[in-house]
């Protein structure tokens, strides 16, 4: 086992639940240097390749684009641009197959390269960006479309701006790459330490952080060593390589704030309300791109590898590169390839066709044999060995949730803190029975967020409603209160009248006479059986509207009557 | 190309229940073969009888319920509750009462609940106390170990014993059995004898029957296996032994003469069997790791209350039955603290 010589981890490490050794299959692509990816004819760039707003479309049809210019822009605060990864003509802009678990198609601007790979005007170099603006510095990052690379693809922007609630006071920066099979930050911290540790260095400082600490898995010599070089190299202040045992998931960012920190980002929330940021190595590289050299999010290394490729190995690639030119590139299929995944093989998904594109967020084409992904056959019942609890990152009770989720109790699920899954896939890699313990989870999680959705719109329709009777309430009790107001002044007005004889006064007893009437008419009806209505003496257009009315009340329906007393209302 | 789209994870998967339930059984041999040792033929030929039994049951049940057949008899998990409940079965027992055992076992206790991971209760344990309580004569009639016994009877003789009811001439049951050495020290201890004098007798060996002490070794052989293959967790096992140690220690102590030592317990009856084999069962058993030290606890505990002031001499099927029904609460109970919050219950 290697570690660096100079710095032994003299930091104290802890430990996760559960977790797995799996067999790591990572030698396979890191023997061949990483190379760029040649530049295909064709680049197909999804709007939205990040989480939150998808971005809106600056280019038409026709139009040539230039090498880094942006080709959509950001819509709202949490939301990514989109750059041209080379020169050329803008062929289309519809709906094509991306790499999407749900096999959806979505909307992508389509890039014909033209094969000068001429640069546009790039934005200036922020070459000290200490004396820089924070505000503009976030400006450059967003504008660069920096998502997280490490497969969440948050807008970096949005991580890095300064928190209101709490002071941010550790960096992590995830360098563990804890999937089987995944190579390409190891290659990028072989290849390119200079710039991570740049990159790092300003995230640093805009977040204010007092120290930083990168969590690298012990089976990366090569790229422990490059990165011990550049931080021994450099005068760096309090950025620290931590390396940590390998154990899966240690790369899921609450786990890996755990090990490093001992540290428990509390349920539900984020790293930053325990004072902590963590963002990607690939990630990091991004932003020394673009805040150093201006250079926006155009390519990324990914790993092609498995049984089913020839050539497992690295490539530089743009962003929009279809994925059989990858493949191709790493000597094509082999004839072993049984099953193409976009990730790796604990968390990735699998895709039906080779002919999608790449995007920020593609860390991986795994092309896997029989061998390495043998289909599991199908579910038997689940036996409550309780394996997936032991191997549970979060130590949730798998064997509970999988049995509510197929019963569709979705409470008792939330009970059972379902969303405090982190999908890593370990109880389903483990469980004898084969069950897709993840997979219903996804669903159950699914089902949640319809029927908090569902919830939602119904709370709304109530408050509507209730709002409706309040503002009724209220006219009635105003239409009293106006009442009492007048009969108080009337009171008022009769007990300063009381010297004069009321007897004596025509026009009260011409008053006292009428109300004296209207009751015995009154007592009459009541007696009758018959209420007094306001309908009794109408003229005829009044009494035809109100046939109209009692015409519509009745097609509506007794049933209704909510709606009916609103029909009413209007 | 066209890939087929499967959910993830992609990977070679470690764990199956036929791997597991074949452990189980590979676990359970050395102890069998002991048994067979010391009581005979009868041992082996129940065995493959109740096998036999399990699985044409399991078949037909899933006939019937219009389930595939092969991936549910393929588990072997029939197999074990043949097994197992085989091993706990007298040698010269009836053959019809082996095959009534296990096929209210497998039909009534484990099919019609909904087959294999439905069931409230242990099958095997279900099958043995269906026969226990309705044919007490038969299930006490042990035969004593090899080399206690004057008349062993050899392959032919143990066949017609159990599928003809016939004894080789000269020989009646009252001659050939004996009782358990739980149902001796009972019988003794009721008879106002002191264990001192008890012990006098050739029947014991250094903790327990002579003989049924070396059995107790083998299975603990196969819960090493069993521990070693991470079929099952030490918790189980070790709550239930150490409850049965403490409680029969604590006795022992306050009065060594009518309470036999600690270890008496622990290599008798179905002690051992039943903490490495049946309150392992994962299907009836609590599944949390504390709720797996409290069910242990529970059925060593009860275990011993049963034994020593019950009706029965042993008890572990008792136990693990009532813990049974207790283990959905405990496991409600006894959830782990998740990653992240604080607040839930505790470690």
């Amino acid at each position: 086992m290697y570690y660096p010589s100079q710095k032994k981890p003299s930091r104290r490490l802890y430990t996760f639940p559960g977790g797995l050794h799996l067999p790591e299959n990572k030698a396979q692509s890191t023997t061949t240097a990483t190379v760029k990816a040649a530049l295909p004819r064709k680049l197909i760039l999804p709007i939205q390749q990040h989480i939150g707003a998808p971005a809106q479309v600056l280019v038409k049809v026709g139009e040539r684009v230039l090498k880094g210019a942006m080709i959509a822009n950001p819509q709202g605060r949490i939301s990514a641009s989109v750059h041209a990864p080379s020169s050329g003509i803008v062929s289309e802009i519809s709906e094509h197959p991306v790499a999407h678990p749900s096999g959806l198609p979505a909307l992508c601007i389509v890039i014909e390269t033209d094969g000068e790979d001429e640069w546009g005007e790039l934005p200036p170099a922020i070459d000290d960006f200490r004396l820089c603006e924070p505000g503009l510095l976030l400006e450059r990052i967003r504008t660069s479309g920096i998502v997280g690379l490490g497969g969440a693809s948050f807008p970096t922007n949005i991580k890095l701006e300064p928190k209101k609630e709490r002071r941010i006071d550790t960096l992590v920066i995830n360098a563990a790459e804890c999937e089987p099979f995944i190579t390409c930050d190891d290659m990028l911290m072989r290849d390119r330490p200079q710039e991570i540790l740049e990159g790092i260095t300003i995230m640093k400082h805009l977040v204010g952080a007092a120290s930083c600490l990168i969590g690298i898995e012990d089976n990366k010599p090569e790229a422990i060593a490059a990165m011990t070089k550049v931080i021994s190299e450099q005068e760096v202040d309090n950025i620290e390589l931590v390396v940590i045992p390998t154990l899966y998931p240690s790369g899921g960012e609450r786990q890996l704030i755990r090990v490093l920190t001992g540290k428990e980002v509390p349920s539900g929330k984020l790293p930053a309300s325990i004072g902590i940021v963590c963002n990607n190595v690939g990630t990091a590289a991004a932003v020394a791109d673009a805040v150093l050299r201006g250079r926006p999010l155009i390519s990324r290394y990914i790993t092609v590898t498995g049984e089913g490729v020839a050539n497992p190995r690295n490539l530089e690639a743009l962003i929009g590169t279809s994925g059989s030119e990858l493949i191709e590139q790493a000597g094509g299929y082999t004839g072993e390839a049984a099953r193409l995944i976009m990730g790796g093989p604990m968390m990735g998904f699998t895709l039906h066709t080779d002919k999608v594109p790449i995007v920020k967020a593609s860390n991986c084409l795994l092309a896997a044999s029989t061998r390495e992904a043998p289909d599991p056959g199908l579910a038997t019942a689940c036996i409550r060995c309780g394996k997936c609890a032991e191997v549970c990152p979060v130590s949730l009770l798998p064997q509970q949730m999988y049995w509510y989720a197929r019963a569709k109790d979705l409470e008792k699920t939330q009970e059972y803190n379902l969303f405090d899954c982190i999908e890593c896939g370990c109880c389903s890699h483990v469980c004898p029975a084969h069950i897709p313990l993840v997979q219903y989870f996804r669903f159950a999680k699914n089902e949640c967020w319809d029927q908090e959705r569902e919830k939602k719109s119904a709370e709304l329709a109530r408050m509507r409603h209730e709002a409706k009777l309040a503002r009724l309430a209220r006219l009635e009790a105003e239409k009293i209160a106006r009442a009492q107001k007048k009969k108080a002044a009337l009171a008022r007005s009769a007990s300063t009248n009381k010297g004069s004889d009321a007897a004596g006064d025509p026009k009260k007893a011409a008053i006292e006479a009428a109300l004296k009437r209207a009751a015995e008419k009154k007592a009459r009806l009541a007696e009758e059986g018959v209420k007094p209505q306001n309908t009794d003496n109408l003229t005829d257009a009044q009494r035809r509207q109100v046939q109209q009315a009692d015409a519509r009340r009745k097609a509506l329906g007794d049933g209704d009557t909510r709606q009916a007393s609103e029909q009413q209302d209007r | 190309m066209q890939f087929a789209t499967i959910t993830s994870p992609h990977t070679d998967r470690p764990n199956s229940v036929t791997v597991t339930m074949l452990w189980v059984i590979i676990a359970l041999l050395p102890g069998a073969v002991a048994m067979a040792w010391y009581f005979g033929w009868g041992v082996i030929i129940h065995m493959l009888l109740a096998s036999a039994a399990a699985v044409a049951a399991e078949a037909f049940v899933l006939k019937l319920r219009a389930r595939p057949v092969m991936p549910a008899i393929s588990d072997l998990s029939a197999v074990v509750t043949a097994l197992l409940l085989a091993v706990a079965l007298p040698p010269l027992l009836p053959w019809w009462l082996t095959v009534l055992g296990i096929v209210f076992a497998i039909v009534v206790a484990k099919q019609l609940y909904g087959g294999i991971g439905y069931n409230p209760f242990n099958p095997a344990m279900i099958g043995y106390v269906l026969l226990l309580v309705s044919y007490p004569v038969e299930m006490t009639t042990w035969l004593p170990p090899i080399m206690l016994n004057q008349n062993p009877l050899d392959f032919t003789q143990t066949l017609s014993a159990i599928f003809v009811g016939t004894l080789p001439p000269g020989l009646d049951w009252d001659a050939l059995s004996a009782a358990t050495p739980l149902d001796e020290m009972r019988n003794q201890l009721n008879q106002n004898r002191m264990i001192s004098e008890i012990r006098q007798s050739p029947l014991w060996g250094d903790f327990g029957g002579l003989g049924w002490e070396w059995v107790g070794n083998w299975y603990l052989l196969g819960g090493a296996i069993l521990l070693y293959k991470r079929i099952i967790s030490w918790h189980i096992p070790v709550s239930m032994l150490g409850a049965v140690l403490v409680m029969a220690m604590l006795f022992h102590f306050l009065d060594q003469e009518s309470h036999p030592f600690g270890l008496f317990h622990i290599f008798s009856g179905g002690t051992l069997l039943g903490a490495f084999f049946i309150a392992t069962d994962p299907v009836t058993a609590a599944t949390t790791k504390k709720g797996q030290l409290i069910y242990g606890a529970c059925i060593g505990l009860i275990t011993y209350v049963i034994r020593r002031w019950g009706g029965y001499p042993d008890a572990v099927a008792f136990a693990v039955l009532l813990m049974n029904m207790a283990a959905p609460m405990i496991d409600y109970y006894t959830q782990p603290r998740v990653f992240g919050q604080r607040d839930a219950g505790d470690d």
